[in-house]
């Protein structure tokens, strides 16, 4: 990130105006417990907004539940059959779906209101953008899978299964165990998190240099400049349309491949 | 950019600070939590329940169904028993009608029989007596006139009643003879 920062300076000290996107947005200044583990800064506390928001929603939904659903009923239970149904049981089986059901519940609500929060205005940040979150989401995601398969099957079949391809003539096993080896236990997890992270954090990058070039060709740039800020706009304004997409998009692919590691894991047929 | 800034710029956004770690596994573990205990658990019972509501209301609809079908049934098969027990009946009042007319024709016939009979045995007795009457009488008359014509007592009765007799026995082969004669 240091050529970034350069740029930065460099774009600051041509053009005062110009309030350049950089990384340090994703770490704020403390403004409680500063130094602890419980430091608690303004991307912190937007996920814990989140974390309140998602709680609320669902457990007033689940509180108001009746046989004849109203409107807002209706509404979460169609969310709800699109994770429970569309992305757990299609994939992983319904019997087999339900040990994990409240793990790719979790995951997908969470992801999604963490992600969403980088489109609402005064708090303009993902809570996914800053690696942490990522990771323990992967982590839960890894310690899961390996978990089922390995209860599934036990230790030493689970890693035969895992590592060793069937219907491959053993020279191949030379080349395939070790690429088996990182695909499972390295890149699956690995993948799983940047694709979550990168995504968030170049979205707001994308918004935020937008909409800021927007405002330094409005007010700061020179006479006959201005003209330059309806493009960025229309830039900004189709990167927000895009981020809408994308914030819903990565809570559905990060579920959906949970399920698909879950699923290679405990499934006999490899 | 301030100083607090840079430093934090600089940090590798790849490697994640303890605090940043530790508020997302709170964050997770609440929903989790909650999804777990309390939403997911509601949830399906819910679908059961409507589920349960469907399936109940479907199997009432064809109890009700299967019912109306037996009642129907049951009628068809009354209406069915009522016909062929009134055909039966029909069949039978008309056998024993038509018995009932032949026993009393066959009574009237033997009644008749027996009327004629009757009536013939009678006639046939009255003539009988009547001839016997008749014989005797027109035997006494016969006399009585022949012996004021003739003037001479005819009292020898054995001599009388041989003339009779002959007489009478004459007027039967005559009257015999006559219906011979005239056809």
């Amino acid at each position: 990130m240091g050529t970034l920062n350069a740029a930065n300076t460099m774009i600051q000290a041509a053009e005062s105006g110009f309030h350049a996107p950089s990384m340090a947005e994703f770490f704020p200044a403390a403004f409680l417990f500063e130094g602890t583990p419980f430091e608690m800064n303004r991307v912190m506390l937007i996920r814990v907004l989140a974390t309140v928001a998602v709680v609320v929603l669902l457990a007033v939904w689940a509180k108001r539940m009746k046989l004849v659903p109203s409107r807002f009923q209706s509404a979460m239970e169609l969310a709800m059959e699109f994770v429970t149904v569309g992305i757990a049981e299609d994939t992983l089986g319904k019997e087999k779906a339900k040990k994990f059901m409240p793990l790719i519940v979790a995951i997908f609500f969470g992801i999604l209101f963490w992600n969403v929060t980088k489109l609402i205005p005064f708090l303009n940040m993902p809570g996914t953008g800053v690696i942490g979150l990522p990771i323990v989401l992967t982590l839960t995601v890894y310690v899961t899978y390996h978990w089922a398969g390995i209860s599934e099957k036990g230790f030493g079949r689970y890693i035969k299964d895992s590592l060793i391809l069937p219907g491959v003539p053993w020279p191949m096993h030379i080349l395939l165990i070790p690429i088996e080896f990182l695909t499972k236990f390295v890149t699956q997890p690995f993948t799983l998190a940047i694709r979550l992270f990168a995504n968030m954090m170049v979205g707001h990058l994308l918004l935020v240099l937008c909409f800021s070039a927007t405002s330094f060709f409005l007010f700061d740039a020179a006479n006959g400049f201005q003209f330059f800020s309806i493009i960025t706009f229309a830039g900004g304004f189709f990167v927000f349309i895009l981020e809408m997409l994308i914030v819903v998009l990565q809570a559905y692919i990060f579920a959906l491949l949970s399920c698909v590691y879950i699923n290679a894991a405990i499934s006999d047929d490899h | 950019m301030t100083p607090v800034h840079i430093l934090a710029a600089s940090e590798n956004p790849l490697l994640p600070a303890w605090y940043d770690i530790i508020w997302s596994a709170i964050c997770l573990l609440i929903v989790f939590l909650v999804v777990w205990k309390y939403v997911l658990p509601a949830f399906n019972k819910t679908l059961d329940e409507r589920a349960e509501r469907i399936q109940g209301g479907i199997e009432k609809a064809e109890k009700v169904q299967a019912e109306a079908d037996e009642a129907l049934a049951e009628y068809q098969k009354q209406l069915a028993d009522g016909r062929a027990e009134a055909a039966r009946l029909r069949a039978e009042a008309q056998e024993e009608g038509a018995q009932i007319i032949a026993n009393m024709k066959t009574q009237a016939h033997a009644e008749s029989e027996r009327i004629v009979a009757q009536a013939q045995t009678q006639i046939e007795a009255e003539r009988q007596s009547a001839m016997v009457q008749l014989r005797s009488e027109v035997g006494t008359l016969a006399t009585d006139l022949a012996s004021r014509i003739v003037g001479e007592s005819l009292t020898d009765d054995q001599r009388s009643a041989n003339v009779v007799d002959r007489f009478i026995s004459d007027l039967e082969s005559q009257s015999s003879a006559q219906p011979v004669k005239g056809a």
